[in-house]
C-alpha cells in the first residue's frame, strides 16, 4: 500500500482549471521533487493532499486516511502531514521553542515538559538549538525555514509536504535548509518536495515529477529525467532552467 | 466665584456625574467586546447567514446617529412593548450597541491583517479552525488592533455625554443641572471638559505603554 495515492485529482479556481489529471503514487521512504514552471499547479497539488485546497474532484488518501472524504475528520489526518511553506509562516508571536512545542502541546499530545524536550531535540537537530529562546523576526530566513521543519516534524509526521522551501530565501541560505531536508530523506522519511533547485532534486530524489498545465507531463529517476527527457516540453523546460 | 471653588462647591455632584459615566462605559465597553467578538467573527464567516445577520447590524448602527438610537431604544421601544426602561439601562444598550458595532469592524480588520500563511500553518499542523483563531490569529491580531480599541474606548466614553439627551445624570447632564442653577456656564463647561479630558488622557498614556512593551516583546 502506497504512502500517498491520488487518484485523478482535479482542482479548479472559478473557471480556471488548474489540475486535470493528476495521479501518482508515492511509497514509503520515497522522496518525489516535483518540478515545472510557474503557474503549472504543483504548489496546488501539494496543497491538496493536505486539503489546504479543496479538491475539484479525484480521490487523495494518505496513510489509508481519505483526505477529499468531506465527512473525514481533515484535522487528525493532518496530524501526519507536515508541510513547509515558502514564506516560512513561523507565529512571530511566539518564541522559537513554543513554535514548536505549540501543536503538540495545544493537541493534547504530549505535557509541556514532554513537548519541550522533543522540540529542543528537534531545534539541535536542524542546528538551532541555542536559538530556542529567540524571536522568529530575530532569525535569518534559512534559520526560520529550518524552524519551521522543526515545527512540522514536532507533530511526528510520517509524510512531509515541501512548498518551495527554498525560493524566498536568500542564496547563500539555501544550503543550510536543503542539507537539513537531505538529512531527513536519508532517514527514510516520506517527502514530497516542490522545488526549483534542480541540483537537490537530482541528488535527493528517488523519483521527479514534471508538471505542466495540469498533468503529470513525465515522472522517472532523476538521471533519466535530467539526463534523457522523453516529452518536448520537459526537455523545452529543462533547457531553460539548466 | 471662581472656577476652583465653583469645583469644590458642586464637587460631591459633579463625581456622582462622573462615576454614572465611567461605568456606564465601561458597563457598555464590557458588552461591546463581547458583541465585536462576536459579529467581528460573524462578519468574516464562511456562513453566508451569519455574514449577512453580522453586516446588517453593522450598517444599522454605523448609517444612524447615535442620537437617535438613543431616542429609538428611550422612547420607541416603550412606546409599542409598553415596558419602560430606565435612563441607565437605555443608556447601557445604546452605548453597548453602538461600541460593539464599531468593534466588530475592529475585529474583522484585525482578524484579517494577519497574513493568510498563519491560518494555514496552524491547520497544517492539526490545529482545528477555533484552536488556529485562539493561539495564532486572535493574539497577533488584537496587537494590531491595540491602538483601535483605545481609540474606540475614547470615543464609547465621549458619546456616553450623549445620553444627557435621555435625562441620565451623568457628567454632562450634571453640570447643565448644575448651570441651571447657577448661571455660571463658562466655567462650568470648563470644569466638564477637564473633567473628561484627564480619564482620556490616562487611558492614552496606558494605551502607549502597552504597546511600547507589546512591541519589545516582539523583537
Amino acid at each position: 500500500m502506497a504512502k500517498i495515492e491520488v487518484k485523478n485529482l482535479k482542482k479548479s479556481f472559478d473557471d480556471l482549471e488548474v489540475l486535470k489529471d493528476i495521479n501518482l503514487e508515492v511509497e514509503e521512504g520515497e522522496v518525489i521533487c516535483v518540478i515545472g514552471p510557474s503557474g503549472s499547479g504543483k504548489s496546488t497539488m501539494l496543497r491538496c493532499i493536505n486539503a489546504l485546497e479543496e479538491s475539484t474532484g479525484g480521490t487523495i488518501i494518505v496513510d489509508d486516511n481519505d483526505i477529499t472524504d468531506k465527512n473525514g475528520d481533515i484535522d487528525l489526518y493532518r496530524q501526519n502531514i507536515g508541510m513547509v511553506f515558502q514564506q516560512f509562516n513561523l507565529f512571530p508571536h511566539k518564541s522559537v521553542l513554543e513554535n514548536v512545542m505549540m501543536a503538540p502541546v495545544t493537541l493534547k499530545l504530549k505535557t509541556k515538559e514532554e513537548a519541550e524536550e522533543t522540540a529542543r531535540n528537534l531545534l539541535k537537530r536542524v542546528g538551532l538549538a541555542e536559538k530556542a529562546d529567540s524571536m522568529p523576526s530575530e532569525l535569518s530566513g534559512g534559520q526560520q525555514q529550518r524552524v519551521a521543519i522543526a515545527r512540522a516534524l514536532a507533530m511526528n509526521p510520517d509524510v512531509m509536504l515541501f512548498d518551495e522551501p527554498t525560493s524566498a530565501l536568500d542564496p547563500e541560505m539555501v544550503g543550510e535548509v536543503l542539507n537539513v531536508m537531505k538529512e531527513l530523506a536519508q532517514e527514510g522519511m516520506t517527502m514530497v518536495v516542490v522545488t526549483h533547485e534542480m541540483g537537490f532534486a537530482r541528488e535527493v530524489a528517488d523519483r521527479v515529477i514534471f508538471i505542466d498545465d495540469g498533468f503529470i507531463v513525465e515522472e522517472g529517476p532523476p538521471q533519466e529525467v535530467f539526463n534523457n527527457p522523453q516529452n518536448d516540453r520537459t526537455k523545452d523546460f529543462l533547457n531553460k532552467v539548466l | 466665584m471662581s472656577i476652583f471653588e465653583l469645583f469644590i462647591n458642586n464637587f460631591p455632584r459633579l463625581m456622582s456625574g462622573l462615576w454614572v459615566t465611567i461605568y456606564v462605559t465601561l458597563i457598555a465597553l464590557a458588552i461591546a467586546a463581547v458583541l465585536g467578538i462576536c459579529f467581528g467573527l460573524m462578519l468574516i464567516s464562511s456562513n453566508r447567514i451569519l455574514r449577512g445577520i453580522a453586516k446588517v447590524y453593522v450598517a444599522i448602527i454605523r448609517g444612524t446617529p447615535i442620537i437617535v438610537q438613543a431616542f429609538f431604544i428611550y422612547f420607541g421601544i416603550p412606546n409599542v412593548t409598553g415596558v419602560r426602561l430606565d435612563a441607565t439601562t437605555a443608556g447601557i444598550i445604546t452605548l453597548s450597541l453602538n461600541a460593539g458595532a464599531y468593534s466588530a469592524e475592529l475585529v474583522r480588520g484585525g482578524i484579517q491583517s494577519v497574513p493568510k500563511g498563519q491560518m494555514e500553518a496552524a491547520r497544517s499542523l492539526g490545529l482545528s479552525k477555533s484552536q488556529a483563531m485562539t493561539q495564532v490569529i486572535l493574539p497577533q491580531a488584537i496587537r494590531i488592533m491595540l491602538p483601535s480599541i483605545v481609540n474606540q474606548c475614547i470615543i464609547t466614553l465621549k458619546d456616553s455625554s450623549i445620553l444627557s439627551v435621555i435625562g441620565l445624570t451623568e457628567l454632562t447632564q450634571t453640570g447643565r443641572l448644575i448651570i441651571a442653577n447657577n448661571f455660571e456656564s463658562f466655567k462650568m463647561w470648563i470644569i466638564v471638559a477637564i473633567m473628561y479630558l484627564i480619564p482620556i488622557l490616562i487611558l492614552t498614556k496606558i494605551s502607549q505603554t502597552i504597546e511600547k512593551r507589546l512591541k519589545i516583546g516582539k523583537n
